[in-house]
């Protein structure tokens, strides 16, 4: 069977739920960033697709704009992870939760 | 060809995302994410989107990959506090993933699916032609076209959020006064 869009886009999705699944299941904030990023890629990945196949150019170019925004955010969030460590000693989300109520 | 390389890609991928996922060492996890990663950059090439292949690979892969293992090793944080996830939220998690492949099954097999357009070209001209000038090119002359005339504004603004990043970086890495 000739792969096309469908393959594309299922795979996207599939990397995407794991993304979710991990940011749900773990605990480990940094873990969580991880998971973040890859629900972030799969997204890209479904615009290339979607860009390849309806012979359009602006998907590819809205992945490069995705792609430099989330260099800038990887930066600020793992500013904001080390601060938060140095104030409160963990990283874990279980011993995080004053704001929860 | 392209057939089994992106199956091959595929299953490298969602191994390793699943991997990140069960992983219970951090640096680990990041060693999977990189796998994951090199694989989405994998399937941007057989996209015929090399240019994005290639900048996935170096940013994410590569830069962002390597801030992340260089803040788990500086925060180095004690492993495996061995809490077991409550069976709640791996219930939720478990529905979630049913929920989106019966989406995914619908939107590829059901009453009204995804069309596959018909106007995609077997192999992508090189530069954009006179006739279609947004159409999918693989080169990456496309991209400076684009970038310089349709999307300029964007291109400025996207320098200003690099320059308001790296200020917000140092303002929160400098050392606070213990208040």
């Amino acid at each position: 069977m000739e792969i096309g869009l469908h393959h594309f886009v299922t795979l996207a999705s599939l990397l995407f739920v794991i993304g979710l699944v991990g940011v749900l299941v773990r605990r480990n904030t940094l873990v969580i960033y991880m998971c973040l990023e890859m629900m972030l890629s799969a997204a890209t990945l479904a615009l290339v697709a979607f860009s390849r196949y309806n012979n359009t150019m602006d998907g590819a170019i809205f992945v490069f704009f995705i792609i430099t925004v989330a260099a800038a955010e990887v930066a600020v969030g793992l500013a904001l992870i080390v601060a938060l460590f140095r104030r409160r000693e963990t990283v874990m989300v279980d011993e995080l939760k004053e704001l929860k109520h | 060809m392209v057939d089994s390389l992106f199956y091959f890609f595929a299953a490298m991928m969602l191994a390793a995302a699943l991997f990140v996922v069960v992983s219970r060492n951090p640096v680990n996890s990041a060693m999977g994410m990189i796998l994951a990663l090199v694989g989405v950059g994998a399937n941007f090439f057989l996209l015929d989107a090399p240019f994005l292949g290639v900048l996935q690979i170096l940013v994410y892969a590569g830069a962002v990959m390597v801030l992340f293992l260089f803040i788990i090793m500086l925060l180095d944080v004690d492993q495996a506090a061995k809490i077991p996830v409550p069976w709640t939220t791996v219930l939720f998690g478990l529905v979630l993933l049913a929920v989106f492949s019966g989406a995914v099954w619908w939107l590829v097999n059901g009453a009204d699916a995804l069309p596959t357009p018909e106007n995609v070209s077997a192999t992508p001209a090189a530069l954009p032609g006179a006739e279609n000038p947004g159409a999918f090119t693989s080169g990456a002359k496309s991209f400076g076209y684009s970038l310089f005339t349709k999307y300029m504004l964007p291109v400025q603004i996207a320098g200003f959020l690099l320059l308001i990043a790296m200020i917000g970086v140092v303002t929160l890495s400098k050392k606070q006064k213990q208040a």
